[in-house]
């Protein structure tokens, strides 16, 4: 039946055959054993506006959108340009304005099994399980992107939480192709990093399973206890799937089977107006990519960011800091590798990560005071490994396991696996209709994550997970 | 018994029968790449059919939308060939057209497939049209030696662009905007503009002299622009070829450099050329 309903011709599936094959799919994922394996919605890219400028179905550019296939990989490194000299605005209908927005109506159950509350004596702090699930609503991105005149592109994209309160999670310009060369492409203000696995087109959404465990990942500094119910986490804030706000070279071959970046970063984790110190971080990244037969294309790949952060501001006012006036900077960073592999409609995508922290940074200690006793810079080792079965452009399977595993505490006496993280997620996405001018999924996903040692009294393992399915649609 | 075994080969040679009825005949053979259409296929329904259509016909839902209709598979009608005009194209005429695409077209470059996966969709594409079936590509034409690059050539060249009345379209600048250019129409009955040879140094099938050679010399089918082959010699091909180098203002080729350190081609390269940028100050024609 599944088969026969996937077979008809595509694009044709009639609503009632997407609802029947959208809840059979769904209690089958419920159903299923692999299911029950343990997942923040956060913004994400897929851009109708580019569908609807070249008439091209999401299906070119995104191997299931948000996540791009090779070829929307090489339009957006063109600078959105196909490169037939029809890019510039001059070639599209006046009325023509580069603008999607995107939004997920959704039901989700969120769960935490041991979450600080209060005891039954007063004043005391217990553990409890706590549940929750209802019909919500994620963020909404508005993207309007594009190219302003050939060779030269855009992103402007307002995003709101699930209130209506806006932030602006990607503002830049480019310069594309400089010199007639495609090795020269200068990006300048706030952008996603050059990540080969970008966080901003992953296929998942909960809570729990909607970014990457490793990209946002830093030590716990020390365990809870029933003095002091919550458990120590390092101040400073980076996430390698943040965007950040700075310049960026990035060159390309013709066929972007060779990628390379370097990117300068105001040392702010993306947050506007200075508000943390003078100091800037670098990021980058080199991959290639080749053929194995009739496989598909394979890539790999390594990126490293190196940064530093302030530890205690240079000035205070009323006892608190003066915004910018960070100094005492501590270093940190983090680096990897990465594989794509494709095996015809399976891809996997694979990658290696580690990280270090200055002891500072892992104790919280400001850089003009002396170290607590026995602090040590903590390290890291994480993997991810995600597989995506791509039935057809309509019907994508999504797999994902991560782990982190500390290889040195910022404390000896720290167990030698507190903080470590598992995470599994999965889920599929249906899209009943594709065309160029808007984008629809029936989207299902479970996801779980465990960090050991995190509970904030017991010391025990901290457990979360995310169910949700929903609406995903963009025009 | 007898009737049970009668069944069994009855079953197994109609299986065989429509195993070979749903096989598209259809292949693509492109240096070691032998492609597939059911591989094609499913490609197809990934990237193209939003401008090309269900049935490879140019009318996916996109079309209305295009000015430069998408190519009609079914038709069997291609520009870019190596071939004699009226022919089917090869399999590698079709496997670069893919990979180079179509300027000023919304054709993009597919080189980001791989080989394999180009190779697979020029199979899928042959299924379209029973004209595959029923006749073989033509004999790719022959091109000679590039000759040296002289004076003389591009003078020659430049006589013949007066002689074979190239202007009426093209205009004598080269810019596609000859006295003809307004009233020429496609094979789909769609306006369309002959090549304006100032705006940038690619053509619609490829860039190198090589491939200037062909255009002319095979013409492009579908199009106004006919094929010169049976009308001049191969040096004077690559005497045309090495002229209308020269009415590329905006690229810097060897025989543009030649034809303007001449003063008669200095003057002509001057009064041809735009200053400014068309949409800032400073226009000058």
């Amino acid at each position: 039946m599944l088969r026969g309903v996937l077979a008809l011709p595509k694009h044709r599936v009639s609503v009632l055959a997407s609802l029947a094959l959208y809840g059979s799919v769904f209690l089958s994922i419920l159903l299923c054993p692999a299911s029950a394996l343990p997942t923040p919605i956060g913004n994400v890219y897929a851009i109708p506006a580019f569908a609807r400028k070249y008439g091209m179905p999401c299906s070119s550019c995104h191997e299931a959108w948000p996540k791009l296939s090779p070829f929307g990989q090489q339009f957006k490194d063109n600078g959105y340009q196909m490169g037939n000299e029809r890019d510039a605005p001059i070639y599209q209908h006046p009325a023509y304005w580069p603008v999607t927005f995107r939004i997920t109506p959704e039901w989700h159950r969120e769960s935490t099994n041991r979450v600080a509350v209060d005891g039954a004596t007063p004043g005391s702090t217990v553990e409890a399980q706590i549940n929750t699930s209802g019909f919500d609503w994620s963020g909404l991105d508005f993207h309007t992107a594009g190219t302003l005149a050939k060779n030269i592109s855009f992103y402007v994209l307002p995003s709101s939480d699930n209130t209506g309160a806006f932030h602006f999670e990607a503002v830049w310009g480019r310069l594309d192709n400089l010199a007639g060369t495609s090795w020269l492409n200068i990006k300048f203000g706030k952008f996603e990093l050059d990540n080969l696995q970008s966080e901003k087109r992953i296929l998942t959404l909960s809570n729990t399973g909607g970014s990457y465990q490793n990209y946002h990942f830093q030590p716990l500094v020390s365990p809870g206890s029933a003095t002091s119910p919550q458990v120590s986490e390092t101040l400073y804030t980076f996430g390698i799937g943040d965007n950040q706000v700075g310049a960026e070279w990035m060159g390309h071959s013709k066929d972007d089977r060779t990628r390379v970046s370097a990117a300068l970063l105001s040392a702010d984790d993306g947050e506007p107006g200075l508000p943390a110190g003078r100091g800037y971080d670098g990021f980058f990244t080199a991959s290639r990519a080749f053929e194995i037969g009739s496989l598909g294309l394979q890539r790999v790949g390594a990126f490293a960011y190196l940064g530093e952060t302030p530890t205690f501001p240079q000035f205070t006012q009323g006892g608190v800091g003066v915004a910018g006036t960070g100094i005492g900077n501590k270093g940190f960073y983090r680096d990897g590798l990465i594989g794509m592999w494709y095996v015809k409609k399976l891809d996997v995508t694979t990658m290696f990560f580690h990280g270090w922290d200055s002891a500072f940074l892992g104790s919280n200690t400001a850089a003009n005071t002396p170290l607590p006793a026995g602090a040590q810079a903590p390290t890291w080792n994480g993997g991810l490994i995600e597989t995506h079965y791509n039935y057809n452009p309509q019907l994508i399977l999504i797999n994902r396991y991560e782990l982190i595993r500390m290889s040195r505490q910022v404390f000896a006496s720290n167990p030698g696996n507190f903080g470590d993280i598992d995470a599994v997620t999965g889920g599929f996405r249906y899209y009943p209709f594709i065309s160029s001018r808007a984008g629809f999924a029936f989207h299902t996903e479970y996801s779980i994550r465990r960090q050991r040692g995190a509970a904030p009294i017991t010391g025990r393992d901290l457990t979360s997970s995310s169910f949700l399915f929903g609406f995903d649609f963009a025009y | 018994m007898h009737a049970r075994k009668a069944n069994r080969l009855a079953f197994f040679a109609g299986a065989i029968l429509a195993l070979a009825i749903s096989s598209p005949a259809q292949e693509s053979h492109i240096g070691k790449w032998d492609g597939h259409p059911n591989a094609g296929r499913q490609l197809f329904f990934r990237y193209c059919w939003g401008c090309h259509g269900f049935i490879g016909d140019g009318n996916g839902e996109n079309a209305p939308y295009l000015n430069i209709l998408p190519r009609n598979f079914v038709a069997a009608t291609y520009k870019c060939r190596s071939t004699p005009t009226g022919t089917l194209p090869t399999d590698e005429d079709l496997f670069n057209s893919i990979t180079r695409g179509f300027l000023t077209t919304y054709m993009p470059s597919w080189i980001t497939l791989t080989h394999q996966q180009r190779a697979d969709l020029i199979a899928f594409i042959k299924t379209f049209s029973p004209r595959w079936a029923k006749e073989k590509p033509g004999e790719p034409i022959k091109v000679p030696e590039e000759p040296a690059l002289t004076l003389d050539s591009i003078k020659h060249g430049r006589e013949l662009f007066q002689k074979l009345e190239c202007w009426k379209c093209h205009g004598q600048a080269g810019r596609g905007d000859g006295p003809s250019a307004a009233t020429l129409t496609d094979s789909n009955d769609q306006p369309i503009r002959p090549y304006n040879f100032a705006a940038g140094k690619r053509f619609k099938c490829g860039e190198t002299n090589h491939d200037l050679y062909k255009i002319f010399m095979t013409g492009l089918d579908g199009t106004p622009m006919p094929s010169f082959g049976d009308v001049i010699k191969p040096e004077e091909a690559w005497d045309l070829v090495h002229y209308l180098r020269t009415l590329q203002i905006t690229h810097n080729s060897p025989e543009l450099t030649l034809w303007k350190s001449t003063k008669e081609g200095a003057e002509i390269v001057k009064a041809a050329t735009i200053t400014g940028t068309p949409t800032g100050s400073g226009i000058k024609q």
